[in-house]
């Protein structure tokens, strides 16, 4: 027999897929992975740090750049958080505008989520498709904010302003068209048999050993566990819509990509009841123009589409947070890139990054 | 009856005009030989470096009207001297080389690949006598001197000091042998519709009908292993940008960089040429001078391979070897097998 060693290679962090600055540090038997360590840290901004010197109302900013193609689920997440701790009302339309927003930044992220998983199986006009279409939400958020990327829009207390009258029209549109847009894509991607056996059977994770790592999100219920914030722990107005919850049964890539592509449906009816169901009225409590929350501690979740996105806060009575922590999923969900990755081909690496959908900016924070 | 028109405006034609106008001018015969092998040297090289030039402008239109871009639109008019500008960017690049590379080796790759691209060029048929080379081995001489290309992926992997480039290397010798098989099979069964090697009989044998229409099969096998063996996307498992960077390419800069690239193209032409000589009836055509026709097909061809480029997502690696032992090598014995059985009941019954 001729001796064989491994031998190690650097994945990133310039790499063309590895999301932006992440590093993977490989360890090769041919081209079969030994093992892949995600090594972090080359986006870190401190941002955790940065909030104990700004008031509550000053770090909205800095949320936006924590997963930056969700950044609505962010402020939502983050308001929602200093909202508990205040103990504030929110005006119903501001509520449902909130819910509008963080469904169609959820369509968007999935999109950006399609578009990474084409590229980096090599079938770049699916990911033009995917840019293409979330041009259109953009547009959207543009009109409601003056914003195409870090919106700000979500407010303690509210959103910033009422959207413009054709905000709705051009929502319905969009609405409208989805499905189209959802046939093209299952026509380009879904449906082809080269994507279908690079993702089928490979990159498996079990449900309960994806509990154990602290996965949450499409990535977690692609293992078949039934666990979605918005329906077991509803915050907002999420218990008054009706919307399923996809799942998938062996937790491979096929079926985290599955799983996400029926969540955009899914998200698209919820602002379809979102948009009907829409009260007038103001779209902003009465806050205080100084925010002092009163001492003490408060921990809140949201289903952001990497996952479960929490904010752990405590006060100690003054304007600035005494110690603020972000529960990003994508750092979470990276973990467990090594286990999955085990025995498969540096060509799967790439792909169940693609489908662990991390993201750079939250997995540094 | 007049001539018909492939007579009057053929390449054969102009060659005789050429030839004529030479004897006037120069003393012995030999001499005309030699200018006129010379012009048509010439013709091939500048036909190789103006494809790559329109083609890379092409693949780049092409993907963008069909990812609903616009693709480029600045230098020139609709952006017709954008690869002109690249080249010139390219030749103005510092030519850089990784540390402990393996000096002669890395240095020969691209020179070296870009001759067997070159090569085969002279055994098209690009009109009615119109023929480089007419030799009576001709296709088998374009698997051989094809098959060459193989060895300067491995070099350039090897030589460049780099684990991706290494990897990428290693890659092109697995995908380009395998697929080689199933390339010369599904070509088989044209030589025995034909019964010869000779790219004039090969397009004579199609006057009545092309091969397309006799061997679908093999056309469909055909295109796809002419795809792996010219390492184009959806089996560009060589490059693999996704996965391996650039593969080979990745430690190659400016000029050097430009030369695989350029025996890309080459290669694109090569093969769609050679697709169109053996299943789309080579030069043969109504109304329009033959050598027209041929740049037309072979236009066709180009267009199916890039259009395959842009839909389809890549491969793994396993998978791509699995498809080319497993599917593309039975059909292809399956497809000589049967043009065996048809051609012997076609006898019986004559």
């Amino acid at each position: 027999m001729p001796k064989t060693q491994t031998y190690t290679l650097n994945m990133g962090p310039q790499h063309p897929s590895t999301h932006g600055v992440l590093q993977v540090v490989m360890e090769l038997d041919g081209e079969r992975v030994v093992q892949a360590i995600p090594q972090m840290g080359y986006l870190h901004r401190g941002i955790e740090k940065l909030a104990e010197s700004r008031t509550y109302a000053q770090f909205i900013p800095y949320t936006d750049r924590l997963d930056y193609v969700s950044s609505m689920g962010n402020n939502l997440g983050y308001c929602q958080t200093i909202e508990k701790l205040l103990e504030l009302d929110i005006p119903e339309r501001a509520e449902y505008l909130r819910v509008i927003m963080a469904e169609l930044n959820r369509i968007a992220s999935h999109l950006i989520f399609m578009s990474s998983v084409a590229i980096d199986l090599g079938a770049t006009t699916g990911m033009m498709f995917g840019f293409r279409d979330r041009e259109r939400i953009l547009d959207l958020f543009d009109m409601a904010c003056g914003a195409r990327l870090t919106y700000s829009y979500i407010r303690i207390g509210g959103v910033r302003e009422d959207v413009p009258p054709e905000f709705m029209a051009a929502t319905r549109q969009f609405l409208a068209d989805f499905p189209e847009m959802l046939a093209e894509y299952h026509e380009l991607l879904t449906g082809n048999e080269i994507l279908y056996h690079r993702l089928r059977g490979s990159g498996v994770i079990s449900g309960p050993r994806a509990l154990e790592i602290g996965l949450t999100g499409a990535s977690l219920r692609a293992s078949g566990v039934d666990y979605d914030i918005r329906k077991a722990e509803p915050y907002g107005i999420y218990d008054r819509f009706d919307f399923c919850v996809p799942l998938g049964q062996t937790g491979d890539n096929w079926d985290r990509y599955r799983v996400r592509m029926e969540e955009m449906k899914e998200s698209a009816g919820i602002v379809t009841q979102a948009l009907d169901a829409l009260p007038d009225g103001p779209v902003m409590a009465k806050v205080p123009k100084v925010l002092k929350p009163p001492p003490g501690d408060v921990y809140h979740r949201i289903e952001n589409p990497r996952g479960e996105l929490g904010f752990y806060v405590v006060s100690d009575g003054s304007v600035k947070p005494y110690r603020l922590h972000v529960r990003r999923p994508s750092f979470i969900n990276l973990q467990a890139l090594n286990e999955i990755c085990q025995g498969l081909l540096i060509a799967d690496v790439v792909a169940v990054l693609a489908t662990l959908d991390p993201l750079m900016g939250e997995v540094d924070c | 009856m007049g001539k018909p028109m492939q007579e009057v405006t053929g390449l054969f034609t102009i060659a005789t005009v050429l030839r004529k106008l030479l004897n006037q001018y120069l003393p012995n015969p030999q001499w005309v030989d030699m200018v006129i092998t010379l012009v048509n040297i010439g013709a091939i090289f500048t036909l190789i470096s103006l494809s790559a030039v329109v083609l890379v402008y092409v693949e780049r239109k092409v993907s963008a009207y069909m990812q609903m871009r616009v693709g480029p639109n600045r230098v020139g008019p609709w952006g017709t001297l954008q690869t002109v500008a690249d080249m010139i960017k390219l030749m103005s690049k510092e030519d850089i080389m990784p540390d402990g590379a393996d000096k002669w080796l890395w240095i020969l790759a691209p020179v070296l690949l870009f001759i067997p691209a070159a090569a085969v060029y002279a055994i098209f048929p690009f009109d009615h006598q119109a023929i480089f080379a007419d030799l009576n081995i001709g296709i088998f001489y374009f698997i051989a001197v094809s098959s060459q290309a193989t060895l300067p992926f491995l070099m350039a992997g090897w030589a460049s000091n780099s684990k991706y480039a290494l990897v990428g290397g290693m890659r092109t010798v697995a995908q380009m042998l395998s697929y080689e098989i199933p390339l010369v099979f599904s070509i088989l069964g044209v030589i025995m519709l034909t019964g010869s090697l000779r790219m004039s009989d090969i397009v004579a044998a199609q006057q009545q009908v092309w091969f397309v229409a006799v061997q679908p099969l093999a056309f469909v096998i055909f295109v796809i292993a002419a795809t792996a063996e010219s390492n184009r996307a959806p089996f560009d498992l060589v490059e693999s940008e996704s996965e391996l960077v650039a593969g080979p390419f990745t430690e190659y800069s400016g000029m050097r960089w430009a030369l695989f690239f350029l025996a890309e193209y080459a290669n694109l032409f090569a093969a769609s040429a050679i697709g169109v000589t053996l299943f789309l009836g080579g030069w043969q055509g109504p109304w329009l001078p033959g050598w027209l026709w041929f740049m037309l097909k072979t236009a066709l061809m180009i267009f199916i391979f890039m259009w395959l480029r842009w839909t389809f997502p890549r491969p793994r690696v396993d998978q791509l070897m699995a498809f080319g032992w497993k599917v593309l090598l039975p059909l292809a014995l399956v497809n000589v097998l049967i043009t065996g059985i048809g051609m012997q009941t076609v006898k019986y019954f004559r």
